[in-house]
């Protein structure tokens, strides 16, 4: 039985044979995912004949048959419109957010003051990228100067009346500026108010708790366009003359205490869905309440409710909006308010405008989105079913 | 507790009592700040809209421009609110702004509820536009019996609207949009036969449409709707002041005082506009009004008179190309009407 030469046992495996032509690349992609049966071949067909349908004719408005320079409404309307466009045209007039672009990110800001504006958001973008990004080291320094020293200096950029530069009133902010200024300080002061609120809610100290609830409930009560509206034009009947808060201010407070109403609703959310073993667990091990909270149930409940906190921070970026009933413009009332320049009306103006409003608002909402995924995912830790 | 809650109420009133004693005419204060706080439209083409530099212009902003113009003898001493229609009275009332030039309608109740009407600027009604290549032969609000109307929603338009087809016995058929884009579109698609708003307001919409050629609007005014700069009650001075102001735009067009001819007529020999113009001799006319003297030239120079105004902004010289009409003045057959300078 010492026979090596057994012919008929394979020395070396076979190499593996390419998969038959309809089980591998594109076509097997369309088969499984397009036609895999009669019902998903019709729904495919409805689908690509629903595109063909409406993208040549969208693509043609937005691209092709827009309008993209000129100097006033002529080059959006057409001759019966009293402009130079053939009759029955239609096409996006991106020359109408071409000339605006400036009073669109901006608003009233003075034109020669603009770089101030310039300097901080590169402050911003400077500061922030690294703080996103895990691989970059000192993380706690990074955050300290994004969220403590940062603020002051785009403060005093942004007011001016110090360094010898001009004074700027909040009045003239608008566009994206506005947008961007609420946003940041609602989501910042949001967060961390929010989360106190949430562990105060759960507290045992029937004081805490109280006021807590009393805050949610009553913020929550009330729609945002009243708090702004309270804030905006009540509240200086009630304050002697002479005592005035800065309006943007008082809208900042608003969106602020609003949006940590809702924060604290999240979160709680999040610290009710911890097992009460790990409370139980913490406490075994004798850690006292700050790090039973810091240590065991805070980075698990935040974790838990990560989009949560994005949605709310994304209804928050949106719900800036609202601050044009206060008369103060953000990126889409500053958009509105120029679709009234008699230069530009003309029946392609208004859509044009809304539609790169609502692009801008995409991209940093979509951006919040993507980065909430990819945050999950990393400090995902075996939770998921 | 309830002690202490009594006496801070009390504080709080008497500190408002105190302040309001102390507070100064809406003159010193304007001065003191050093620019005037007007609040405008949030846009409305041809009365105030901010251009492609974000400077606002406009009929009612070039009115703004002339009270700075009185006060400071400089248009440039103006700072602007946009105010929704909703926030413009409570913006007043709570002294954000010094005074209010946003087309607002001079009615009985607005005057009753601790507001001034110094004077109308802009005579408007509600008025209908039809597209007149669709219903040709239809010359008169009258003949719309049936027609389905565009409107916007919450405004006095709409109840204006309702009454007018009720006292003729008309049919009609509401379409209301919330936002006036919307109506626009509305209209545009021949979603409806008619849209009615302000007059003013059908002439700048007009700019919007497909083929604004195509439409007409129609003679009918069903309302009146006289719009005016408004102010605070309770401070006769600083409401003579916008009271004048727009007498003397008034009557810079009356005497065929311009921008461009202002210096020249002031040392002229025409002794009526020497004295509207203060080159009299110990004139008071200005300093009792708490002006200058030459308050009248200052605001000629920096905006024109009431017809140049008119027609850079809604008349000829704009997009909008709004005929004069009752807005004319007086001795043409229009409504406007200065009281004399002197």
């Amino acid at each position: 039985m010492t026979d090596t030469n057994i012919s008929f046992v394979r020395q070396e495996m076979l190499q593996g044979q390419t998969p038959p032509r309809g089980e591998r690349g594109i076509i097997r992609w369309v088969r499984l995912n397009l036609i895999a049966t009669p019902v998903d071949a019709v729904l495919t067909i409805l689908a690509l004949l629903a595109l063909a349908w409406f993208l040549p004719p969208l693509l043609n408005w937005l691209f092709v048959d827009a309008s993209w320079v000129g100097p006033d409404r002529s080059v959006c309307a057409t001759a019966a419109q009293g402009g130079i466009q053939p009759e029955n045209w239609s096409g996006a007039c991106w020359a109408f957010v071409n000339a605006k672009f400036g009073q669109f990110m901006y608003g009233p800001y003075p034109l020669d003051q603009r770089w101030r504006v310039n300097l901080v958001g590169i402050m911003f973008v400077a500061l922030l990228i690294p703080l996103l990004m895990p691989k970059v080291p000192y993380k706690v320094p990074n955050a300290v100067v994004f969220f403590f020293v940062f603020p002051i200096i785009a403060f005093f950029l942004l007011v001016g009346g110090w360094f010898g530069l001009p004074y700027v009133e909040t009045s003239r902010w608008g566009g994206l500026l506005v947008t961007l200024v609420i946003s940041f300080v609602g989501i910042s002061v949001s967060l961390p108010l929010g989360i106190a609120l949430a562990l105060g809610r759960r507290s045992k100290m029937p004081v805490i708790k109280m006021l807590c609830v009393i805050f949610i409930e009553m913020v929550r009560g009330i729609p945002l366009v009243t708090v702004l509206f309270m804030a905006s034009y009540m509240l200086p009947l009630f304050l002697p003359p002479g005592v005035s808060f800065d309006k943007f201010l008082r809208a900042l407070i608003g969106v602020a205490l609003f949006a940590s109403a809702y924060m604290a609703e999240v979160v709680r959310g999040g610290l009710q869905a911890i097992p009460k073993g790990q409370y139980e667990g913490a406490d075994s091990l004798g850690l006292g309440y700050w790090q039973k909270t810091g240590l065991i149930i805070l980075p698990q409940a935040l974790k838990l409710v990560i989009p949560g906190i994005v949605n709310t921070f994304i209804g928050l970026f949106k719900d800036t909006s609202l601050v044009s009933i206060i008369s103060m413009f953000d990126l889409l009332g500053t958009v509105r308010q120029h679709f009234n320049d008699p230069n530009w009306a003309s029946p392609q103006t208004p859509i044009s405008g809304l539609v790169f409003a609502g692009f801008v608002f995409w991209i940093f909402c979509f951006g919040m989105s993507r980065y909430s995924i990819f945050m999950e995912n990393r400090l995902d830790t075996g939770h998921k079913r | 507790m309830k002690n202490l809650v009594l006496k801070g109420v009390l504080a709080a009133s008497a500190l408002v009592l105190l302040a309001n004693v102390a507070s100064a005419t809406v003159l010193e204060d304007v001065k003191k700040k050093g620019f005037l706080q007007c609040g405008v439209n949030t846009g409305l083409p041809g009365f105030a809209a901010p251009n492609d530099k974000g400077e606002w212009s406009g009929f009612d902003v070039d009115y703004c421009k002339a009270v700075a113009a009185a006060v400071f003898g400089d248009a440039s001493k103006v700072k602007y609110t946009p105010l929704s229609a909703k926030d413009r009275l409570p913006a007043l009332q709570s002294g954000e702004i010094d005074v209010l030039i946003r087309n607002t309608t001079w009615t009985l109740s607005r005057d009753t509820q601790g507001f001034d009407f110094p004077g109308v600027n802009y005579y408007d009604g509600q008025g209908f536009m039809i597209n007149a290549k669709k219903l040709s032969g239809i010359n008169s609000a009258l003949q719309l019996s049936g027609a389905s109307v565009c409107v916007q929603a919450g405004t006095t338009t709409e109840l204006n609207l309702a009454d007018y087809f009720r006292t003729n016995k008309m049919e009609y058929n509401p379409v209301v949009f919330e936002k006036v884009e919307e109506v626009n579109a509305a209209y545009d698609s021949g979603r409806c036969d008619a849209y009615t708003t302000d007059q003013s307001g059908l002439y700048a919409y007009r700019l919007a449409l497909t083929a604004p050629d195509d439409h007409v609007v129609l003679p009918e005014i069903i309302s009146k709707e006289p719009l005016g700069p408004v102010v605070r009650q309770g401070d006769p001075q600083w409401a003579d002041i916008v009271r004048w102001t727009h007498y003397a735009l008034l009557t810079a067009e009356e005497f065929g005082i311009t921008q461009a001819n202002v210096d020249e007529v002031k040392n002229g020999e025409n002794p009526e506009i020497k004295r509207v113009l203060g080159q009299e001799a110990n004139t008071k006319l200005g300093t009792d009004l708490g002006l200058t003297n030459d308050w009248v030239v200052n605001i000629v120079k920096a905006v024109g008179n009431y017809g140049e105004i008119f027609e850079k902004n809604l008349g000829s010289g704009s997009p909008l190309k709004i005929a004069r009409g009752i807005n004319a003045q007086w001795s043409k057959g229009g409504l406007q009407y200065a009281m004399p300078i002197r």
